[in-house]
This record gives C-alpha cells, structure tokens and sequence, in this order.
C-alpha cells in the first residue's frame, strides 16, 4: 500500500507535467482557436479573454486559398512522395546490407549520418545543391546528364505525366529548381529522404536480423531464389515495422516546418508552402493568433487520426505479449 | 545446389556480388553529395566563391569562411558563435535533467507497475506523438507570462517538458530487460522503492543513460520550430536559429554558408560517429519497439 501512494508520487511530476503542458496546452489552443484573438494587443491572462467567434476562424480558413487547396494539398503530396520513395530506399539500402557484406557497419553509418544532423543544416546545404544557377544543373550539365533530362522531358506520350508533376509541384526534372514552382516541392521532398531514409533501412535491416535463419534456409531448401524469398517471405514478414515506419515518417511530414523554412520558405509563391509555414506567418508574424491556433488544431487532429490507432494497437500488443 | 550454402562462404567472385557493392558504392557516392559540398565549400575564399561552382575543390585549405562564420569582421552582422554558447547552456541541463527524470518515470512504470499506471503511461506517451504547433502559442504566453520568454531557462524547460515522453519510454523498455528478480531480492531484503533505484537499478542504468543522452542531445541540439518562436533576441538563440540568420545575412556566400553549417553540425556529428552504436538504438527505441 504504502508503496503504490509512493510510485503514484514519483510519478507526479510527470503526470502534472503532460496535464499542463500537452493536454491542458491544447485545450487552450482549442479554445484561442474560436476567439476573435487575431490582434496585435498581448494576452495580460493565462486565457485569451477575447469574444467568442465560434468556427469563423476555421471557415475564414477554408475560404483562404492559401490553406485550401494549396497548402494541404502540397502537404498530402509532399507526405505520399516522402513517405513512399523513403520506404522503398530504405528497403532497398536494408535489403542490400542483409547480404552478409564486408564494411557492413562502415555502410550502414553512412546512410545514417544525415540523423544526426538538423534539418536547418539539410536544408541549407540541399539549398545550394538545388539552387538553380550553382547547384546540381553545374554538376549534370558537363557531364552530358543535362541532356538527358532534357530528352526525357521532351517525350512526347510522357507529357501528361510531366503536366501533373508540374501541377503538383514536383517535377524535379526541371531546371528551375527551387526557383521554379513546378519543382520546389520535390527539391524539399528529395532533401527529406536524403536525411530520413537511413532510418527506414536502419528499421528494415532491424527487422530482417529478427527473423530467424531457418526460415530462410527452409525456402533455399525449396528451391526458392533470393529474390524470391525476400518477395514471398521475407517482406510480408516486415509488415509491422513498415506500418511503424509509415506512420513515424507521415506524422514527421505532417508537422514538417524547419526543412521547408530554410530551403524555400514555401516558395516561390507558395508553390512549396505547408501548413505549418502559413502558422507561423500568420500568428507570429502577423499576430493572427487565433487564426493560428485554428491551424494548430488542424495539424493536430490530422495527426492524432494517424497516430492514436497505431499507439492503442502497439501498447495494446505490448499487454499481450 | 549453391542454393543451400551459407551465404558468407561463397567462393570466387560471383555477378550478384559485383553488383551489390556497386549498388552499395553508388548509394554511397550520392548519399555523400551533400558532405562533400559542406566541406568543399567551407574551405573557398570570397574570391573562389564569386568565380567557381560549388563542385569544384577549394585552392587550398581556407579557413577564412569559417572564421567569417563564427564571428563575421561587419559589426552586428550575426555569426554563429554565440549560438553555438547558447545551445550549449540550454541543451546540457535540459539532456541532464530529462534523462533523470524519465529514468525514474521508466522505472516505476516498469518495475513498480499499479492498477492504471499503463493507462498514465499511454497518457503521458501520446506528448510525443502530437505537432507541437498544437502547443506552441499557449507556451509562448505561459513563458511570457512567467519572464521566461527570450531566455534559455525557458528554452531548456521547454525541452525538458516535451522530451519527457521519450526519455520515460527509452528507460521503461531499458528497464523491463532487467531480470524482475534483482528488484524482488531487494524487496525482500527490506529496500523500498527509493533504495531498490538506487542500489539495484541505478549501477545498471549506464548503457541506458548513454542511449537517452545521445538521443536527447541530438535532439535538442538540433531543434528548430521552438528555438525560433521562443527567442528572439541574438542573445539567447541557439545555433539553429543563428545558422538560419547566417545564411539570410551572407546570402551569396556559400562559403560561409557551408562553413556555419558544418561547424553547427560538428558536436552532434562527433557524438554520431564515436558512439553511433548507441545513436541507432535511441532511433529504434524512439519507434516504440525497444
């Protein structure tokens, strides 16, 4: 008896901790988020003590241009793009790395090393790469590459492919660059999984070491081929650490802001702009602060749909086992 | 008849072989593109700068730009030196403090379990999972309200609150790992919750200290979105919001662009490639599956 009051004690802190500062915060966004708080007059409360406005902040945003369609629909595009070209990369790279190689951890740190660092640092550098009078067209030009991606460009049944990626804001294969609005979102998507996809891989290559030998050796004895082992068994067996990833990376994409920031600062225009870029110009920058938290609420509900689901089944696995 | 031999005991150079190092090696060439211009770039003068592209080798070993980084020669024209002091301040007690604090969480949600303490524990989990956008204006009041607002106290408390949920999580699958036994032999021996922690559980925790730091200070380092709306004077912004300013006052000059960036990047780098055995346990603790 004595105890359990003392674990519930010790673990106070944490718990007033979480009540303040995560649940209790976003109540309080939630509640800013209906106020008519969008004024440069600072808050001289612990609440916002503006008038009541009810959902015109959300319908406000859903008549800006801006939010919608722009700026959730480059989210979903860039959210889809990362998520699909990491997941395959990092198979690929785990899938490689399982081959019993030498200078197999050499490897493996090495398409991890961008982890380690910011996304500022990323997006500055990848600034420079995708910068299009410097960057990567000085580099592919000489080489005879440039000419290539002009050919490819130029085939005429692939038009319509490359309208879409235009469209969509996506199409790197353009010169431009980050300069220009048909490829500024997937010069920030390229940055992304050049410091995400290690982890993918380092995820899958995790996952791949935890199954046992014999499973393998029971197809060779088949007569199964490698490929055919990784395709017929090996993959269906990673499905649980692919779902962990995909909802890992989708809620990284849905809250991105510091990679974005730096490399295009969601330009040009607002060819590359996200949510996340439109809150902190509107609240922080002009002081819209319950437009702001309408935005937050968004993100947040968009995210806890991802997340809640995939939490409740891990812990729930977890009592299980 | 090669199907059932061991992998690793292959003889003679096979195709497949030759192509999966070379898969391997081309990987690593692009995956490195980004290093090579961090580093190739940092090392150009001015005059480099104005006249090659970002792929061509430096003349010779400049450290000039790295120098213009730090502590640019224009008055009140930014550098990252400050920064770089700032960061320090603000992240090492927040690493210290958050570790502490979630290794006692993690213990006695894992060796002190209670009716609901797994509900607290999915409680306290979810802080982890949300944008924090969701929070950011309500704790932009509360610490302009308290005079915490532009101040690295008010950083490294914010840092502390949200690694909370980690750094519990990390420890309490560190800790399961511990045989029960230890804790009931302690038990039985008289020692409650305090001295079962520290004699049993704490001489134990060590690799656990080191994964939690590493991620926390990787982490905290590295952050951005609060650093920048919680500061706004040079005085108390940490190095990533100051490397951001660097490249919006030296916008042409990739050099110092490059060498900011990559002096930014040295600590988490280092701690990286000494211990990043630990480093990629945090990274597959932190996706729930210890």
């Amino acid at each position: 008896m004595r105890a359990r009051s003392l674990s519930v004690i010790l673990l106070l802190p944490a718990i007033a901790a979480s009540l303040i500062f995560v649940y209790g915060f976003i109540a309080w966004t939630g509640f800013a988020s209906i106020t008519g708080w969008n004024q440069i007059k600072p808050l001289h409360n612990f609440l916002p003590d503006f008038p009541l406005v009810g959902l015109d902040n959300y319908t406000s945003l859903m008549s800006t241009p801006r939010f919608w369609t722009n700026d959730v629909v480059n989210n979903a595009v860039f959210t889809v793009c990362f998520v699909t070209v990491s997941l395959v990369l990092g198979l690929v790279l785990a899938i490689l790395l399982d081959q019993h190689i030498l200078g197999e951890s050499f490897f493996r740190n090495l398409f991890l090393l961008p982890m380690s660092l910011s996304f500022v640092v990323t997006g500055t550098v990848w600034a420079w790469i995708f910068n299009p009078n410097t960057g990567i067209n000085q580099l592919l030009d000489p080489l005879g590459l440039g000419a290539i991606r002009d050919g490819l460009l130029g085939i005429g049944f692939l038009s319509p492919l490359w309208s879409v990626l235009d469209s969509l804001h996506v199409n790197i294969l353009r010169t431009g660059l980050t300069a220009d609005p048909r490829a500024s979102l997937g010069a920030v998507v390229v940055a992304a999984v050049w410091q995400m996809s290690g982890f993918v891989m380092a995820m899958f290559l995790a996952g791949l070491r935890g199954i046992p030998d014999d499973v393998r050796e029971a197809a060779r004895v088949d007569g199964a081929s490698e490929l055919q082992i990784y395709r017929r068994i090996l993959i269906p067996l990673l499905r649980p650490i692919m779902i962990s990833v995909i909802v890992l990376l989708g809620y990284i994409s849905l809250k991105i802001f510091d990679l974005v920031f730096v490399m295009t600062r969601g330009g040009p225009g607002i060819s590359s702009d996200f949510p996340s870029i439109l809150l902190f110009d509107s609240a922080f920058k002009g002081n819209l602060w319950a437009r702001g938290a309408a935005i937050a609420m968004v993100m947040l509900i968009v995210s806890a749909i991802l997340v809640v689901p995939y939490l409740r089944s891990q812990l729930r696995g977890e009592r299980q086992s | 008849m090669s199907s059932v031999r061991v992998p690793g005991r292959r003889r003679g150079i096979r195709p497949s072989r030759v192509l999966i190092y070379g898969l391997l090696i081309a990987f690593s060439i692009v995956y490195l593109v980004p290093v090579y211009v961090l580093v190739v770039g940092s090392l150009k003068t001015l005059r480099e700068v104005n006249t090659t592209s970002i792929w061509t080798l430096p003349t010779g070993f400049n450290l000039g730009a790295w120098a213009d980084a730090l502590q640019p020669p224009l008055q009140n024209s930014g550098g990252i030196a400050s920064g770089l002091v700032n960061s320090l301040e603000m992240t090492i007690p927040a690493v210290v403090i958050s570790s502490v604090w979630g290794s006692i969480n993690g213990y006695i949600l894992s060796k002190w379990r209670f009716r609901g303490s797994d509900t607290l524990f999915a409680t306290l989990l979810f802080g982890m999972f949300i944008p924090y956008q969701a929070i950011l204006i309500p704790l932009v009041n509360l610490l302009q309200q308290l005079h915490l607002y532009d101040s690295l106290v008010g950083l490294a408390i914010t840092h502390v609150m949200y690694g909370l949920p980690i750094t519990t999580l990390i420890f309490r699958n560190y800790y399961a790992s511990i045989p029960t036994e230890l804790v009931e032999a302690a038990k039985v021996d008289g020692a409650g919750i305090v001295a079962v922690y520290r004699r049993v559980i704490l001489p134990l925790s060590v690799p656990g200290f080191v994964v939690v730091g590493i991620w926390q200070f990787t982490n905290i380092w590295n952050e951005f979105l609060f650093a920048v709306t919680l500061t706004s004077a040079p005085s108390s912004q940490p190095v990533t919001v100051a490397l951001q300013n660097l490249a919006g006052s030296f916008a042409a000059l990739y050099n110092v662009q490059m060498a900011g960036a990559l002096i930014s990047a040295l600590p988490t780098l280092v701690v990286y490639i000494l211990l990043s055995r630990y480093f990629i346990r945090g990274l597959l603790a932190g996706s729930l599956k210890g």
